[in-house]
């Protein structure tokens, strides 16, 4: 209990010196990166989408930094309340949402268009973490609290599929799994609804949009439609293979400035990244990635509550899982189904998203030694 | 409640769970990292030419066309700078506004207003509308002056074919327009030069020297957009301009030409009888070449088609027609060189000779009494040529004929539409219309009547061939390096007649077999001009410088009947049709000969009335341009 006050007391300057600076480092530099790859995707100017981008980074990394202020059992407390809270906008979002080419995922906030099922791929992380810190590991395979867990899981799934968007479904689904693998939930439960998914495949199939379904065979043979839906990838990766060992150098993406490169802003920008940098950049900017998830794992093995450890492991598993799926995507090793690449993607709920994440870790380190009841 | 077993063990899993989730991370980022390798590196050169081809296109131009120069280097048929407005509609906001205005800064009629409308109609946005290939210097001022008002519209200069000369060389050029599908599935460097709106050649020279004129394809790459639309120019590679063309033809000679043509139908034609330069060769009526290289309009072609002095026909050429007395001078040679008369041969002509029934009227009713043979062709006694025709037969004259040139092309394969003609003997009318050959067909062939049909050029080639002593020269239109010089061509004439004359050298051929034959014709062509009761006295020009020998001939297109004969209806009263072909064929100067020259005006009247005439006022001109056309000649020595 003494630690437990001497945290709760301690001034705001302890509070900045603990702060991951390496973490935070990582965080400005994607933050800088990011702007560049957008000035470029404007050809060169500051345009719409780099200003747009540079203030929304901004505005969120100090958001980020307030937040991570908050003690880590005051996000505890809130968890429940944040994921009911944009549970409640997902059903919103597909009551009075805005509808955008045939999906309505959006609300319109006036100042920013809220995607609310990016934030829910944080709330379901918090969410679960909430949930397990306090279910003892003998119980975790009870029917009871694997049937909450699902139904905590599966709400979001279903709406975020509905609006459609399987691409952020997917990674709700994989961020709330890989938690319940974390809490100990029983392997053979994984590999039974492994199995169960391989068995209805050809039954979830039939009940895709066309549109997915295009995706898909696309994706097993971009050439089938090179101008059409193949476009997409090929012209990634042609944008990606043409960029070589260095790159064709800042603004000299001619992928990029000649408009072959579809999405660029968004889903994409990793293909313009790697035209300009070529190889050694794409390394660099893994390799900035790798560093951002080894701390968070860092931060989460030296905390001693199992909400932020749980929270912490999730987050960066979490992270792992966009960036692995936006470059499998275009890099042409999966189907294109829209997700995008934490800070360097323009989008200001991903954005929002990802900084309450971080916002989330760097309390949990600054608070690691706090034990919640 | 820390210390407790399952906290720890809860603490455990956790760790040890995410420790197999790390490892996962590693195999899936090493997965990406592979990925990433073989595409930037191991398949980095298929990728970066998929990406050049992404954004470099190329574009090709159209070639500079080669140009036609006459002797004296002036271009006859060249490049001119033109100015074309261009829209490309898919880069105009409002495409009606920009159309409209153009409309009335350019004056455009409603017709053509239409025809690019539906022109733009049928083609893709992205595609240049050609709205003007050809504005004049004012409205393409106009047009940039309003640019600002014209968003989307490009004035261009470009280049196309120009004739200065305008109709004079229409014939001999022929004219270039836009390529046919034809014109591109016929010929090979058509089809690999092809940009749209290429200009190829159509009809004379234009069409047979295609492949030299016809030069390569610029380049130009550009970086372009994913959506097609050129960003900056990234090289320029030039063609190469066609072939320039030069020719035998004398520009000054050539106006002359057709000026004394106006008006008639009919063709000129001027060789060097010695080198076998064509001069000129003129056809006339013509019309202007650059009509056609826009695209001709309907009322234009519709005035020429229908011109019943047949604009369209290269008279030179294609025009066959009876030689009339103009081919006495081969009769005669003919019946010396086999013996069958000589020189004193005489024949009483009393105005007719009558055979088997049938009576074969001289054009001189009263008759010219006892003629000789140099008096008969003078004079062109009719009747002395029947009975020497008749005695000599005609498949002896046309032996004679084709060694003359008559009965084939004068100038091989350089023009596609060159005729024949036809030089008949027993022979021919037997295969070709199955009957026997009848004896008074032989006595109108005497006359150059009948079955046998020559081409202006051919009469032209046949009088060169009798002017230079009766050798076989060449004709030519173009020049090329290797060509002879007169000089040149006289010594090898002569090296043959030294030497050996019977057999002659072997290029230039002897066409004869005694020397003093082609005088008597050539002495006997003097008197015909420049002898009272000559046919062309009245022409003769008594300067030696320009002195000149002819012959005329007057063809008749239609069997006279008695009626008709005792009437002597004067030309004007006959249907034009009906009325007489006029023929001159004539060699200066002739002390010292050296050009030969052919008349024919179609439905002209008589040879010595018509045609003569016209042969006096052009000889001045040819021996005056004499000089200079040899100064040219050394300067071309001098230069090589």
């Amino acid at each position: 209990m003494q630690i437990n006050s001497l945290s709760s007391h301690s001034t705001l300057f302890q509070k900045l010196r603990n702060f991951d600076y390496i973490l935070l480092f990582c965080i400005l530099l994607l933050g800088l990166i990011s702007s560049l790859s957008m000035y470029s995707t404007d050809g060169g100017e500051i345009l719409f989408h780099t200003k747009s981008h540079i203030a929304k980074f901004l505005i969120f990394f100090f958001m980020m930094i307030f937040l991570s202020l908050f003690k880590i059992n005051i996000w505890h407390y809130f968890s429940y309340l944040f994921y009911v809270v944009i549970l409640f906008l997902l059903i919103w979002a597909s009551i009075y949402g805005i509808k955008v080419s045939g999906s309505q995922r959006w609300i319109d906030l006036y100042f920013i268009n809220l995607q609310p099922s990016e934030l829910m791929k944080i709330a379901i992380i918090a969410c679960l973490a909430k949930y397990y810190h306090r279910v003892q590991l003998r119980e975790v395979n009870t029917f009871k609290h694997i049937f909450f867990s699902l139904i905590i899981l599966i709400l979001p799934i279903l709406l975020v599929i509905s609006q459609p968007d399987l691409g952020t479904s997917i990674l709700i689904g994989l961020s709330g799994l890989v938690v319940m693998w974390l809490s100990g939930l029983n392997i053979k439960y994984f590999i039974y609804s492994f199995l169960t998914l391989l068995i209805s495949m050809p039954f979830a199939i039939s009940l895709l949009k066309p549109y997915q379904k295009l995706r898909i065979l696309t994706f097993l043979n971009p050439d089938r439609d090179p101008l059409g839906a193949g476009y997409q990838i090929i012209q990634s990766k042609i944008a990606v293979g043409s960029g070589g060992f260095t790159g064709k150098g800042f603004l000299k993406g001619t992928q990029n400035y000649l408009e072959f490169l579809p999405e660029k802003h968004t889903d994409f920008i990793f293909t313009l990244f790697a035209e300009e940098y070529g190889f050694l950049g794409s390394l660099g900017l893994l390799l900035i990635y790798i560093i951002i998830i080894y701390r968070i794992i860092k931060i989460g093995s030296i905390s001693r509550s199992y909400f932020a450890k749980i929270f912490c492991y999730g987050y960066a598993s979490s992270i792992f899982f966009y960036i692995s799926v936006n470059m499998s995507m275009v890099l042409g090793l999966l189907p294109i189904v829209g997700s995008p690449l934490p800070i360097m993607s323009y989008g200001g709920s991903s954005m929002l998203a990802t900084m309450i994440g971080f916002a989330i870790v760097m309390s949990a380190k600054i608070n690691h030694k706090q034990l919640i009841a | 409640m820390l210390g407790d077993d399952f906290s720890v063990k809860k603490i455990h899993t956790i760790n040890r769970r995410m420790f197999i989730i790390g490892a996962a991370k590693f195999i899936i980022f090493s997965g990406i990292i592979v990925r990433l390798f073989s595409l930037q590196i191991k398949d980095n050169k298929k990728y970066s030419t998929l990406s050049d081809k992404n954004r470099l296109r190329e574009w090709r131009l159209p070639p500079i066309r080669g140009e036609f120069l006459d002797y004296f280097d002036n271009v006859i048929a060249g490049n001119n700078r033109v100015y074309e407005l261009h829209v490309i509609p898919e880069q105009v906001e409002d495409f009606r506004y920009l159309i409209v205005r153009l409309k009335e800064i350019l004056n455009l009629t409603n017709n053509q207003f239409e025809k690019i409308i539906k022109q733009k109609n049928q083609q893709k946005p992205w595609e240049t509308l050609i709205v003007s290939k050809n504005l004049t210097w004012e409205q393409f001022s106009k047009v940039n002056h309003y640019l600002y008002d014209l968003v989307g519209a490009k004035p261009v200069i470009s280049v196309s074919r120009n004739y200065p000369y305008d109709e004079s060389y229409t014939h001999v050029l022929g004219y270039v327009s836009e390529a046919s599908e034809n014109d591109i599935l016929n010929n090979q460097s058509i089809k690999d030069n092809l940009v749209p709106g290429l200009k190829v050649g159509k009809t004379g020279l234009e069409k047979s020297f295609e492949n030299q004129l016809i030069g390569t394809n610029g380049i130009q790459r550009y970086e372009v957009n994913a959506y097609g639309k050129r960003i900056n120019q990234v090289d320029q590679i030039d063609g190469l301009k066609g072939n320039t063309i030069k020719l035998t033809l004398d520009t000054e000679i050539q106006k002359k030409s057709a000026e004394l043509l106006r008006g008639m139908a009919g063709s000129i034609n001027v060789m060097d009888i010695y080198t076998g330069d064509i001069i000129a060769m003129q056809s006339s009526p013509s019309f202007d070449p650059n009509l056609f290289i826009f695209g001709i309009s309907q009322d234009d072609w519709q005035l020429i088609r229908n011109n019943p002095l047949k604009p369209l026909v290269n008279k030179s050429l294609s025009g066959l027609y009876s030689p009339g007395s103009t081919f006495k001078p081969m009769v005669a040679l003919s019946a010396l060189e086999n013996n069958i008369i000589t020189k004193n041969f005489k024949v009483n002509c009393t105005g007719k000779t009558e055979m088997y029934g049938q009576t074969y009227h001289c054009w001189k009713e009263k008759g010219h009494g006892v003629v000789n043979l140099k008096e008969a062709m003078k004079q062109s006694c009719d009747t002395y040529f029947y009975e020497i025709a008749r005695k000599l037969g005609v498949d002896r004259l046309r032996e004679t004929s084709i060694k003359f040139g008559l009965g084939d092309k004068v100038l091989d394969k350089t023009f596609n539409n060159e005729k024949k003609g036809l030089v008949p003997n027993t022979k021919w009318k037997k295969n070709n219309l199955g009957k026997g050959w009848v004896l008074g067909e032989t006595l109108i062939t005497g006359i150059g009547q009948g079955y046998i049909q020559t081409t202006p050029l051919q009469l032209c080639l046949m009088t060169a061939q009798l002017a230079n002593g009766g050798f076989k020269i060449y004709p030519k239109i173009t020049i090329n390096e290797k060509d002879k010089t007169a000089v040149e061509i006289k010594e090898l004439m002569n090296e043959g007649q030294d030497f050996l004359e019977s057999f002659g050298n072997d290029q230039y051929t002897k066409l004869f077999d005694k020397k003093e034959n082609i005088e008597l014709i050539r002495n006997s062509m003097f008197a015909s001009t420049n002898e009272i009761r000559g046919t062309s006295y009245s022409s003769r020009i008594e300067d030696p410088k320009y002195q000149f020998a002819g012959k005329t001939g007057t063809s008749q297109v239609k069997r006279i009947t008695e009626a008709e004969r005792e009437l002597d209806l004067a030309t004007k009263d006959i249907d034009y049709k009906n009325r007489d072909h006029a023929l001159f064929i004539a060699f200066g100067p002739f002390k010292n000969p050296r050009y030969a020259l052919s008349i024919v005006i179609e439905h002209g009247g008589s040879g010595s009335s018509v045609a003569a005439p016209l042969a006096k006022e052009l000889f001045k001109l040819i021996i005056d341009r004499h000089d200079l056309r040899e100064q040219a000649q050394t300067q071309k020595i001098i230069n090589t």
